[in-house]
Parts: C-alpha cells; sequence; structure tokens
C-alpha cells in the first residue's frame, strides 16, 4: 500500500469503492458459512418441526460414519492419483518442451486446450471413451482380454474418474513446469554439462531441486483441484457409484444435502471441508512467502 | 540448448508428439462421432474418420435440442452460458478492480478488514456450502434467473489480489504528479490506472471467461427452470435421457460446442492468459 503522500483522502469514496466486493462477500461467503457452522451443532427432527442444539454430536457422528470415512479414503485415493498422474505427465512434456526449439510454441498450444475444457465435458469425453460397448479405450482394453465396465466395477470407475481429472489439469501443470524450467539459469546447466554430467543426470541433481517451490506449490493447487473442484466429473459421469466407489467428499455433501435432506450431517461436512481448504489456502501462503525470501 | 544430441532431440518431439496426440484423443473422438449418423456409434469399434453428418447432427441440436432437454435448443443454452460467463468474467473484474484501488490508494478505518474479509473468500469455495449458500439465493428470490447465475460467484480474492499487487508496482511519483495536476481519485482511476492495467485486464479476462463457462455446481442447484439450463450442466441431463436411447452423436455435438467459446479465447489470448495465469497465482 503506498505511503502517506501518495493517498488520497475522501471520507465516503472509498468505502463507495470497496461496498460491491465486500457486500457480495457477505451476504454470499460469509454469511452461508456462518449458517453452516450455526447448523452444524443442530440436529432437526424427522419433520423439521424442532431443532436441538447438540454441541459437537454431528461430527462425532460424521468421524464414525464408516460412510463418511469411506469417502474420505476414496477422495485420498482419487486426489492423489490425479496429482501423481497430472504432474507426472506434465513434468515430462514440460522437460521435453523446454529442450525443443522448433515447434516449442506448436506444442504449447495444443496442450494448453483441455484448461478451456470444463470439468464436466472432460468427464463426459473420457465416459465416451471408456463406454463398455462402444468407447475406444474400452475396446482396445477389453481386446487385451480384461473386462471393462465401470458402470459394475468400483476400480474401473475411479480410473475413468481419475483419467478424466488428471487429463483436464495438464495443461495448468505444464504451464507452470515450463515456466518454472524457463526460469532456471542456462549457466547452471551448462556448468554441469562440462563436468560431464548426461542429460538424465542433471535433471534428476539440478533441474529438479531447483524446480521444488514450483512442485510443492502445484501440489497444493492439484490437490486442492482434486478435492474442490472435480464435482463435476464425478456428478456428469459415475454419480459416485457404483456403490459409492466414486463418492468423493464434496459429492457427498451434495448428496447428503440435496438429495438426503440431512441438512446438520451436511452442515458439519461443510465445516470440514472448510477447515480443509483452510489449511491448503495457508499451505500456498507459506510457499508464496517463502518464494519472496529467495 | 546446452549441448547437441541428435537422438536425444529425436526422442524429445517423440515424446511431445506422443503426449499431444493423447491430450487431444478425447477431442478428436467427440468430434469424429458427432459427425456420424446414430447407427453408427451403436457398437464398438466406432470410425476413426469424421463421417458426412456434421451439418445434419450439429443443425439438430442447435434447433431442436437432445432428448432429457428437448424443451429448449442447445443455440438457447449457448446463450445461457455466454451471458453467465460474460456476467461473472466482467462483473468480478469490476467489483475488484475497484476493491484494490481502494485498498491499495485510500486510507480509511477499517482498510485491513476489508482485506481479511475478501481474502476469507479463498477458503469458502461454494462447493463446501452448498446447502446454506442455496438457502441465501432461494431467500432473495434469485432462482431460476441470470442474477442468480452470476452475482453470488463474482466476489474474487484472486483478482482483488492480482490488482492490488500490480498497483502497489505502479510508482507513487505517478500518484503524486496526478494529485499536483489536481487529478481527483475518479480521474486518475479513469486516465491512469486503467489504460496502465489493460494487460492484466485482458489475461483475467481469459481465465474468468472460462471458470465462468465452466461453472457446473451453482447453475445445477439454482436452475431447475429450463430456460435458464446452461450448456454444460445440460450435457448431464442428456446423458441420463441417453441410458435408455443412446443419442451419442448428439450429445457429443453438443459437448464439442460447448467447448468451443472457451477453447477460443483461451488460444486467441494465449499469450496473456499464460502470462496471467502464472501471474495471479504467485
Amino acid at each position: 500500500m503506498v505511503k502517506d503522500s501518495a493517498a488520497f483522502r475522501h471520507r465516503f469514496l472509498p468505502y463507495l469503492l470497496v461496498a460491491p466486493q465486500v457486500t457480495i462477500t457477505l451476504v454470499f461467503f460469509i454469511w452461508p458459512a456462518a449458517q453452516a457452522l450455526y447448523q452444524s451443532f443442530l440436529i432437526e427432527d424427522a419433520f423439521g418441526l424442532s431443532t436441538e442444539f447438540v454441541w459437537f454430536e454431528n461430527f462425532q457422528f460424521l468421524l464414525s460414519d464408516p460412510g463418511y470415512l469411506h469417502s474420505f479414503k476414496v477422495t485420498m485415493v482419487f486426489a492423489s492419483c490425479t496429482t501423481f498422474l497430472s504432474m507426472g505427465a506434465s513434468l515430462l512434456l514440460a522437460v521435453m518442451a523446454d529442450r525443443v526449439i522448433r515447434g516449442a510454441m506448436i506444442y504449447k498450444t495444443f496442450l494448453i486446450w483441455p484448461y478451456a475444457v470444463a470439468p464436466a465435458i472432460a468427464g463426459v469425453l473420457w465416459y465416451f471413451l471408456f463406454n463398455p460397448s462402444i468407447g475406444i479405450l474400452a475396446y482396445v482394453i477389453q481386446s487385451a482380454g480384461y473386462d471393462w465396465n465401470h458402470y459394475l466395477q468400483g476400480s474401473d470407475a475411479m480410473i475413468l474418474v481419475i483419467m478424466a481429472a488428471a487429463w483436464k489439469q495438464i495443461s495448468y501443470n505444464f504451464l507452470f513446469f515450463l515456466a518454472g524450467l524457463q526460469s532456471i539459469p542456462r549457466s547452471l546447466l551448462e556448468a554441469a554439462a562440462i563436468d560431464g554430467a548426461s542429460p538424465f543426470k542433471r535433471f534428476w541433481t539440478v533441474v529438479f531441486p531447483l524446480l521444488s517451490p514450483t512442485t510443492f506449490f502445484l501440489l497444493v493447487v492439484n490437490v486442492v483441484y482434486a478435492f474442490f473442484d472435480t464435482f463435476g466429473i464425478i456428478h456428469a459421469t459415475t454419480s459416485g457409484g457404483p456403490a459409492g466407489a466414486t463418492e468423493i467428499l464434496v459429492y457427498k455433501v451434495f448428496n447428503d444435502g440435496f438429495i438426503g435432506l440431512d441438512l446438520g450431517g451436511s452442515a458439519a461436512q461443510s465445516v470440514l471441508l472448510m477447515f480443509m481448504v483452510g489449511i491448503f489456502t495457508i499451505l500456498q501462503f507459506r510457499y508464496v512467502e517463502k518464494k519472496v525470501e529467495y | 540448448m546446452v549441448e547437441n544430441r541428435p537422438i536425444l532431440r529425436f526422442l524429445s518431439h517423440l515424446i511431445l508428439i506422443l503426449g499431444v496426440l493423447c491430450v487431444f484423443l478425447p477431442i478428436w473422438i467427440a468430434f469424429v462421432a458427432s459427425t456420424h449418423a446414430p447407427h453408427e456409434l451403436l457398437s464398438a469399434p466406432i470410425p476413426w474418420l469424421p463421417g458426412d453428418q456434421f451439418i445434419q447432427n450439429y443443425s439438430e441440436v442447435l434447433q431442436e435440442g437432445v432428448s432429457g432437454s428437448d424443451s429448449i435448443s442447445v443455440a438457447k443454452m449457448l446463450f445461457n452460458s455466454m451471458i453467465m460467463a460474460l456476467s461473472i468474467a466482467i462483473g468480478k473484474i469490476s467489483i475488484s478492480i475497484l476493491a484494490a484501488y481502494a485498498i491499495v490508494y485510500f486510507q480509511f478505518p477499517f482498510r485491513m478488514t476489508v482485506f481479511w474479509i475478501v481474502f476469507m473468500t479463498l477458503m469458502l469455495p461454494v462447493e463446501v456450502r452448498i446447502v446454506p449458500t442455496f438457502s441465501v439465493i432461494a431467500s432473495l428470490g434469485l432462482l431460476n434467473s441470470y442474477a442468480g447465475l452470476s452475482i453470488p460467484l463474482i466476489a474474487s480474492a484472486t483478482a482483488t489480489f492480482l490488482f492490488r499487487q500490480f498497483f502497489m508496482t505502479i510508482p507513487k511519483e505517478l500518484v503524486e504528479a496526478a494529485k499536483m495536476d489536481r487529478a481527483g481519485p475518479l480521474k486518475f482511476f479513469r486516465d491512469i490506472l486503467l489504460p496502465l492495467s489493460r494487460t492484466n485486464l485482458a489475461a483475467l479476462f481469459v481465465i474468468l471467461f472460462t471458470y465462468g463457462w465452466n461453472q457446473y455446481l451453482w447453475p445445477l442447484l439454482v436452475t431447475s427452470d429450463e430456460s435458464y439450463a446452461t450448456i454444460v450442466v445440460s450435457i448431464q441431463k442428456m446423458m441420463t435421457a441417453a441410458e435408455s436411447e443412446p443419442q451419442w452423436h448428439l450429445i457429443m455435438a453438443t459437448s464439442v460446442l460447448a467447448m468451443i467459446p472457451p477453447v477460443l479465447v483461451v488460444i486467441f489470448m494465449q499469450k496473456a492468459f499464460v502470462k496471467g495465469l502464472v501471474d495471479t497465482e504467485k
């Protein structure tokens, strides 16, 4: 923020300027969040006639509910596989794109395409590829002797949503890895090359360690993405099934709150999720602070 | 490059080409499927090359829609999506640039409070507070309206922080000079700050337009009335109907149509977009 001498003084203008942002934030963000917090301490009877204040009972119930713990486990598997797959593939592509001189721009143009595709549509595209009766990938897998059917097999459905989620995120990771790679000083790589380090060795001893801030940042972003932005993929393809095999936490909040109408339980889930986002946000900002110190 | 190794260079290109092909596969297959007659998509393997039903399929969805959402045409859904995406992008940019301007260039009580309130939005994505936000919208009577679709999504911490960061790099001599020339705060904003922010505005527009267009959960909750359905949400409804009677050619045509606007925006504004994306997250 600017020093005194440069700041404007005005009695009501600054309030007018921040009013729209603050109003929308208070009405549509803070107030609902407070509501969720409040409701998470309540239990409503079956007819919605009376509510009872129950302190942490909703949370206790949730944390001992096998369904919720299962959903948590599913989310962890989904998030870690998506993150690993997407970051691995994009790192490989970014390292290659950083090596080539000719055509780099063309590769980049093609690789940023999935960024613009909605998660739900990414889900539908992969759903079509894996469709047991007409999907091309399902056809290839079935020719190899495996009976692919994501309508019945939980693990198949999980692979489907992971592929769709990882595919969608490749562009983002690729762009950040490429930017990270391009900011590594050439002189370091040249020095390593003169010392006789092979490209492969250079990557693991020089490039990868120097890339670690980017990697850490992307790790957080990808986990957040897999936790919270993949609702569309799940809803448009497997709807959490078969038998809850792909029911990630965000989908469960939606399902319990909107379809099951369990307000207290859903609110408690919301509060736990907010807590998780809070942790991720803090992690992300720690990264920013560290980077400033460099 | 550090040294010249032809084999390695060949390998790099090979991996990149394979990567691009893998990344492109789903889109290509969707396009191919959207150009065939329905009977060709009944059993595996489906064709690899486009068929001759392109005009037929696309004009059918654009004019009539698909069963499962047959009350409105895909053209109308595209229109709804466009309104939502533009309102979100323009709305977010406008309110964020104003808030950032106030936070950076004015001294006023509660400035830090405002800053933290805005910061809080980062921790509260719609996905985690679905039910109470829905109740707020319902009690304000905003269900099934364009306002309900876009207004709750236009608060933005990221955009505010980006503008704040950018304003702080502008030398303060500029403000002092403007004040010396008797420029008021609004004139300074309009004639100096806005023109300087052009690049950031363009980059943010790409990111936020894509964000708005691709919204899923929110439109799903807010629009029970079909005439407000956005295209991204409608595809799921077509799929559910498709369980009984597969209309893959039409579903894929709709998917391709739903991808085109954000993809075009990203590709044509690629340079601003890439720079903006990498900057925003810092």
